[in-house]
């Protein structure tokens, strides 16, 4: 089996990276900036990633994902700035990160429970409503500022944290997809009662799916509070949070995790380099994410995957497991129309 | 008594604009299956539009005011009209056989490209719409009604007469439920579905340019991101109403428009009114997952 060599200098190569992402800022070998743009390439890997399972794996459309974000930013952000004296600040950050990533999770598991009865644009509407309801509700409650947000939060991101995080996600999100509630949450995209009928427990996958992703956004939320030192209310808009995610999920490719990396990276890099362009830079992306669409509308990487994020075990030589399924245009993301036909 | 029905109005007002947006994402999601998100920043365009054209009728043509309201109507919804036929024809056609959300992100994609284009040419400053109905109050069982008020639900409700006619009566209407209910059966039984989704793109976002003229005469102000808000809204209202279904679109419309001004007036403060809105649009959407008027989706193996 020449497959299985790689996986071990993987988990090598990971682990060596971690000094680098410490050592690298703490002598000043890479300016703040291009840090900086590091750990936001780290927060959107985290988020495109956690929405993927739900948009790209499960086929449904989620487009509030910024409102997971926005508890677990929140949540966090209150642990460190009120709840902790600040000198526990960098040992208790990995909790408080937790403790987010926990609260965004519970409120997933509220948006998952419309989703047993509603499908597809509905369950778009519901999820948008969420994103306003969360952005409405903490603009009402004075105690964490209003509208002006909460300040004073201090700097506990670091590169090597975004970096640990990033990998934990990675390889959660992974593991679930080619868990058994992955192949679930898989079937829920390509039939639903199909899925039902071959006795798959598609509440339980969706409810699976939606807290894992809603965990994670929630974890990014706190790193971005951390990161940013300053939130509001606004920084977790439907515009410009949740379309950037949707952006960078679709941007990448559907049901693909390297697309995830790969979507987020290019999108945040693309983001920093086009600064210059003033006004006009949120002219050209948006061009050039319609052409993109046009010429490649499953995005970069749409259905197929990187080698070295695919199980060993579901590794079939050329083609991974998602690519098979994929095979013959893009069966999975066409949906029956009102007659039951499938759309082709 | 006298506020309730003063807020009655107020409701019909923002009602009014609601549906002549609604319309246009319920129609092309009717036809498509598209959520255009697109259509918003339409309706914006429409009111830039409307500001140029008016402007230009008034300040340059020396036209009297009543002339202008007509005639800058008119060309405002030619133009959007021909803007939304070009965007179909150069983004969504393309996608026609491609994964559904490729093209929903094309839509997102095409409206943030629509803002930003009008914010880089035009600058950010907000404009003020001309003034095109002569505003005086009238007074109604003791409540005070402007001229501008009437005039928008007026000229909006008959909007949605014709259109209402248009689509159950004519020729045009009858090929465009034959491609909503089946394209490719429509397809097969000659009707030129490429043809009659472009003329639902022009009607689309005619009206909802014509929304943008109506609603810079209560709202005078517009600026580049003045579609984003409107646009969610009117997008809500045609979900409430069962999307795809035009007169669904009209009735969530004025649900969402009472809803909007009356909440302010129940609650102590304006801040909530997002909150509740969508707080009821997510229970009902539990509990009545398709809308008011939309059917039940069939599902199927």
């Amino acid at each position: 089996m020449p497959e299985r060599s790689p996986k071990l200098p993987l988990s090598w190569i990971l682990v060596a990276m971690l000094p680098l992402t410490i050592i690298l800022p703490a002598f000043n070998l890479v300016n703040s900036y291009l840090q900086q743009v590091f750990m936001y390439v780290g927060i959107n890997i985290i988020l495109t990633a956690s929405l993927n399972l739900i948009n790209g794996y499960m086929g449904e459309f989620s487009v509030g994902h910024a409102a997971f974000m926005a508890i677990g930013a929140y949540v966090s952000a209150i642990l460190t700035v009120w709840v902790f004296p600040k000198a526990y600040g960098p040992f208790v950050f990995p909790l408080v990160l937790v403790a987010g990533g926990i609260a965004a999770a519970l409120a997933g598991l509220l948006v998952a429970v419309p989703s047993f009865r509603t499908r597809g644009d509905y369950l778009a509407i519901v999820t948008l409503a969420f994103n306003m309801i969360v952005k409405s509700a903490l603009e009402n409650i004075d105690a964490v500022g209003g509208p002006r947000g909460l300040l004073g939060i201090e700097k506990l991101t670091s590169m090597a944290w975004v970096y640990v995080w990033v990998v934990i996600s990675i390889y959660c999100i992974r593991n679930v997809v080619y868990s058994n509630y992955g192949r679930g949450v898989l079937s829920i995209r390509e039939d639903e009662i199909a899925a039902e009928l071959v006795t798959v427990d598609t509440r339980q996958c969706k409810v699976v799916a939606f807290v894992i992703a809603a965990f994670f956004a929630g974890v990014a939320g706190g790193l971005f509070a951390h990161l940013l030192q300053f939130i509001n209310p606004r920084s977790f808009a439907l515009f410009p949070k949740s379309t950037e995610i949707l952006a960078m999920v679709y941007l990448g490719g559907v049901g693909s995790i390297g697309g995830s990396i790969l979507g987020a990276t290019i999108f945040t890099v693309m983001l920093e380099v086009l600064r210059p362009l003033g006004v006009w830079r949120w002219v050209a992306i948006p061009l050039a994410l319609v052409l993109l669409m046009i010429f490649r509308p499953t995005g970069i990487m749409g259905l197929r995957e990187w080698r070295f994020l695919v199980p060993e075990t579901e590794a079939i030589p050329e083609a991974s497991g998602p690519a098979q399924r994929g095979a013959g245009g893009t069966p999975g993301l066409k949906e029956a129309d009102s007659h039951g036909n499938p759309a082709d | 008594m006298s506020e309730f029905i003063q807020q009655v109005v107020n409701g019909l007002q923002l009602g009014s604009v609601y549906t002549l947006i609604s319309l246009g994402y319920t129609m092309v999601y009717g036809i498509l299956r598209l959520i255009n998100f697109a259509h918003g920043d339409i309706f914006m365009v429409g009111s830039y539009a409307g500001f140029f054209v008016t402007s230009f009728l008034l300040g340059r043509v020396l036209l009297p005011v009543a002339v202008t309201f007509v005639l800058g109507m008119l060309l405002t919804m030619c133009l959007t009209a021909l803007l939304a036929v070009s965007i179909e024809r150069v983004a969504y056609r393309p996608l026609r056989n491609a994964p559904r959300m490729s093209a929903v992100i094309t839509a997102l994609g095409i409206g943030i490209f629509l803002e930003n284009f009008t914010l880089a040419t035009l600058g950010p400053e907000p404009r003020r719409m001309p003034v095109l109905i002569p505003s005086t109050s009238i007074r109604i069982g003791g409540a005070t009604v402007s001229t501008v008020q009437v005039a928008i639900i007026l000229v909006s409700l008959l909007l949605m007469l014709l259109l209402d006619a248009f689509v159950t009566r004519t020729m045009t209407g009858i090929a465009m439920r034959a491609v909503s209910f089946d394209r490719n059966v429509a397809l097969l039984l000659g009707v030129p579905t490429n043809r009659i989704i472009s003329v639902t793109f022009a009607i689309g976002s005619a009206i909802a340019g014509a929304g943008g003229i109506l609603y810079g005469q209560a709202y005078p102000i517009i600026d580049p991101y003045m579609g984003i808000r409107i646009g969610w809204w009117s997008f809500i209202a045609a979900v409430v109403g069962g999307i795809g279904n035009i007169r669904g679109a009209m009735v969530g419309s004025f649900i969402l428009g009472f809803l909007e001004i009356f909440t302010p007036v129940v609650l102590p403060s304006s801040t909530y009114r997002d909150f509740v809105a969508f707080s009821l649009l997510l229970l009902f959407l539990v509990f009545r997952p398709t809308g008011i008027l939309g059917q039940p989706v069939m599902k199927k193996v």
